[in-house]
């Protein structure tokens, strides 16, 4: 099908709606909840584990169908990642995110899906993230220094 | 579902960035975009961006059970969590959707390795703040 940004654009709004009502009924909004999942030598709740797989199982089975069609519904192709290789960036960039994550308990997902609860504390940690994602390229010059590569990752997996 | 109508990862933040940035400075953005035949289409990532808010929000409508407890942690680690996760899935290009399960599902190394690494330091981030402090 040709690509019809139209259409494009229904979807990603729905595409959003579901994905936000996924995180709220699976308690991934809930960051006591995300941080019992990521404390092993607590009272480790592994729950969320199921939502993980879950999603992997969901999504790898629906790929599969997916990619062996030509084309999406309502594009020209499939946008996927190139870059191949395991580089420095990846591994830094996973750790400090990993950090993050267990610090509050929101990952970007969840921390939007939670915006309406009216928790300052919840805003403050999408207008950190939001500004940690803007200053890495500009501050790329000092990352390169640390990792020996030019340029953060760009066009990535998400 | 973004993958089987619009050919595209849904990974939540390489999208929020793609909204948010600029055309001159994104990862997305200052690629030609070919779902457009434009430059840059925003739009369809602040859609989907919006819809993650809707959707979050329709739980707890009905039932108190879906409206979580805020987040536990001060100020400062509010910020420095939210800045070390803008910075890290931006260099690492991928978070818990991108990589987590979009790049575990299609196989990809890159991603395995990331989700592995994002897991294992969620991990010691957790038993250093609760066992060590004794949070």
């Amino acid at each position: 099908m040709r690509t019809n940004i139209n259409l494009i654009r229904v979807s990603s709004l729905l595409s959003g709606v579901v994905f936000g009502l996924g995180m709220a009924i699976s308690g991934m909004t809930n960051t006591q909840r995300v941080q019992g999942f990521l404390d092993l030598a607590g009272a480790w709740d592994p729950t969320l584990a199921f939502v993980m797989a879950g999603g992997i199982f969901i999504t790898g089975t629906g790929f599969k169908f997916i990619f062996k069609k030509q084309t999406p519904l309502f594009s020209d192709l499939f946008h996927l990642p190139t870059k191949m290789r395991i580089d420095k960036p990846l591994i830094f960039g996973a750790l400090l995110f990993g950090a993050g994550w267990g610090l509050v308990g929101y990952c970007p997902g969840p921390a939007i899906a939670g915006i309406t609860y009216g928790y300052n504390s919840t805003l403050i940690f999408i207008a950190a993230m939001v500004i940690g994602m803007l200053i890495t390229n500009p501050l790329s010059n000092i990352f390169s220094t640390v990792l020996g590569s030019s340029k953060a990752n760009n066009a990535e997996a998400d | 579902m973004t993958m089987w109508f619009n050919g595209r990862i849904a990974g939540v933040s390489g999208i929020l960035f793609g909204a948010i940035s600029s055309s001159t400075t994104g990862s997305r953005a200052d690629q030609p975009d070919t779902t457009t035949g434009t430059q840059t289409d925003k739009l369809w990532r602040i859609l989907f961006i919006l819809g993650i808010a809707i959707g979050g929000a329709i739980p707890a409508l009905f039932s108190n059970d879906f409206l979580p407890p805020p987040p536990d942690a001060s100020l400062p680690l509010l910020i420095i969590g939210g800045l070390a996760v803008g910075i890290g899935t931006k260099l690492g290009g991928g978070c818990t959707s991108g990589h987590g399960i979009c790049g575990i599902s299609r196989l990809s190394l890159r991603s395995i390795t990331a989700t592995c690494t994002f897991m294992a330091a969620g991990f010691a981030c957790v038993f250093t703040l609760k066992h060590l402090f004794g949070g």
